[in-house]
């Protein structure tokens, strides 16, 4: 309920009256985003079990929905994937925060100097446009099979993209915002920290996700090269149950790389982009 | 009433009169450099004393808004100077609050920037909203309040830098008359109050009229002071008055005949 009510950015008193009338338009809402996902999952997940049952493919290489759901269930609670999941996302959490510091100080020279973006740019636009993958045969050699070569290629992943979209998101400053700011005496430091960072913020939540897109794939791509002893993580996982011919497990392991993926996308930054959206009233009300 | 040339204007600097607040002597600007440049002014002078409400007026394209941003201190003239005692604050047609603050977060931000601390800056913004009528708003964000609430918290976070000079680029042109009138009357008060100098651009002879002390007539093209207007009518004036109308039809002839004569040379 604090969710909807910072949502529709408006502030109600918590009164015993419309608390039923609050908790009905919750599950109307959830109902209308979750009904037609609902609908759709179950559409997937027919459509995967009628391919098993059309004989494409062995189920021993080809499980459907119940053996893979029923497995996913016993790993996560009794197996290894719920440990390689926390390393995995350990993994993130450490290369993405690297990529955002970095991304949001080299978006930040740009935003300043119309000489360096001049000479950044290019550079920063073909660092996004390069498959990450690539990098990791030079990670490999700079940093052996280690911890650094995949931070080294997630951060190269995503700091591009964090650094755009902080571009973007300045660049579409109304110029009156950045006037006024000046008039009241925001200057060197202050400038960008008070008014130009978060003036841009709706655009640079975009480039934020794009970078969290990125650096999911630098690392899953990693995970699967760079395999640390003793470091079993999702990616370790996926190779592993391919290996052993263990379709079932594979399954199961990348079944929770998508939901991360989708929990982070649509929970985490979704939920951002509206609180923001909303606080400034570019939320249709209606939406 | 009396009209006088830019080049015969001379600053009022006598010992009995109030100290000046702002003076601009022979004040040019250009745009633009070589076969591009573009003149905003041409020699622009005049001399506004400390606590006088003045009004400029003039066609558009006349260098208005340049005035302003020279005072401000936003930009430099490229001849000729431009003195101005005490802090300067400006406001815009648009209220230019910024959406990601609250009312009372925005009236703050000048406080903030000169590194206030919390309790006097909770102080003063709480004075601030009180003396435009918004306290009871504070935690609202500029989004969900109308134009006329946007520009008074504007004119609350202007104050709140503690500027002793306020300049307004047509704040009010973009409101309806009836919120308008409202906010010339507190405007009037607050200046008083405060005992602020105004600064005041306005295409519209009636509001100039109505607030100001001298209404200064800018050229159409090439930024000068063409003509000066004292207006020596009682204050609070009403916008409606027939005193008001008949010193705004002056002063709106002399603007038609300005803009006439340059559209013949």
């Amino acid at each position: 309920m604090r969710w909807h009510e910072r949502a529709s950015g408006r502030l109600t008193l918590f009164e015993g009256r419309s608390v039923w009338r609050d908790a009905l338009g919750w599950v109307r809402r959830v109902g209308r985003t979750l009904g037609p996902l609902a609908a759709a999952l179950a559409l997937a997940l027919a459509g995967w079990q009628a391919l098993v049952w059309s004989g494409w493919r062995p189920a021993y290489v080809l499980p459907g929905p119940g053996p893979v759901l029923h497995r996913l269930h016993t790993d996560l609670l009794h197996g290894d994937l719920l440990r390689a999941t926390v390393i995995t996302l350990q993994r993130a959490a450490v290369g993405y925060t690297v990529a955002l510091v970095l991304g949001m100080a080299l978006g930040l020279v740009m935003v300043r100097a119309r000489t360096l973006r001049a000479a950044l740019g290019p550079i920063v636009a073909g660092l996004q446009s390069m498959p990450s993958v690539a990098w990791f045969p030079l990670a490999i050699l700079l940093f052996r099979l280690s911890e650094a070569a995949i931070l080294f290629v997630v951060v190269l992943g995503a700091a591009p993209a964090i650094a755009t979209g902080l571009v973007a998101g300045a660049d579409h400053i109304p110029p009156l915002l950045m006037r006024a700011g000046r008039v009241l005496g925001a200057r060197g430091w202050n400038r960008y920290r008070h008014v130009l960072v978060p003036a841009a913020l709706p655009g640079f939540v975009a480039g934020l996700k794009q970078g969290w897109a990125f650096a999911w794939r630098s690392l899953m791509a990693g995970e699967l090269l760079v395999v640390i002893p003793g470091r079993l993580s999702l990616g370790v996982q996926l190779q592993f149950a391919r290996e052993f011919s263990d379709a079932a497990g594979l399954l199961a392991a990348m079944i929770v790389v998508l939901l991360i993926g989708v929990a982070l996308d649509g929970l985490v930054f979704g939920r951002i982009e509206r609180g923001i959206r909303a606080r400034r009233g570019l939320l249709d009300p209606g939406g | 009433m009396t009209e006088t040339g830019s080049a015969t204007l001379t600053p009022l600097c006598s010992d009995h009169a109030p100290p000046t607040a702002v003076a601009l002597h022979a004040v040019t600007k250009v745009y633009g450099q070589g076969r591009d440049a573009v003149p905003a002014l041409n020699g622009v002078s005049f001399a506004v004393r400390a606590g006088e409400f003045v009004c400029l007026v003039g066609a558009s394209g006349c260098g208005k808004s340049t005035i302003l941003n020279l005072i401000a201190g936003l930009d430099r003239p490229s001849e000729g100077t431009v003195e101005v005692s005490g802090r300067t604050t400006l406001m815009f047609q648009d209220a230019a609050l910024f959406p990601w603050l609250t009312v009372e977060e925005n009236v703050a931000f000048p406080l903030r920037m000169q590194g206030a601390p919390k309790a006097r800056r909770r102080e003063q913004v709480r004075a601030f909203l009180t003396m435009v009528h918004l306290q009871h708003v504070a935690r609202r964000r500029p989004h969900e309040l109308s134009g006329g609430m946007r520009q008074r918290v504007a004119l609350a976070r202007a104050l709140a830098q503690g500027a002793r000079v306020l300049l307004m680029d047509e704040p009010f042109a973009a409101l309806d008359a009836l919120m308008r009138d409202r906010l010339h009357d507190e405007l009037e008060r607050l200046w008083r109050e405060a005992g602020l100098t105004v600064v005041f651009v306005t295409h519209n002879v009636r509001e100039a009229v109505r607030l100001g002390d001298r209404v200064l007539l800018l050229a159409a093209r090439g930024g000068r002071v063409v003509a000066e207007f004292p207006v020596a009518l009682p204050r609070p004036r009403r916008i409606e008055s027939a005193a008001v109308a008949e010193l705004s039809a002056l002063i709106t002839d002399a603007l038609r005949r300005e803009v006439a004569d340059h559209a013949v040379a």
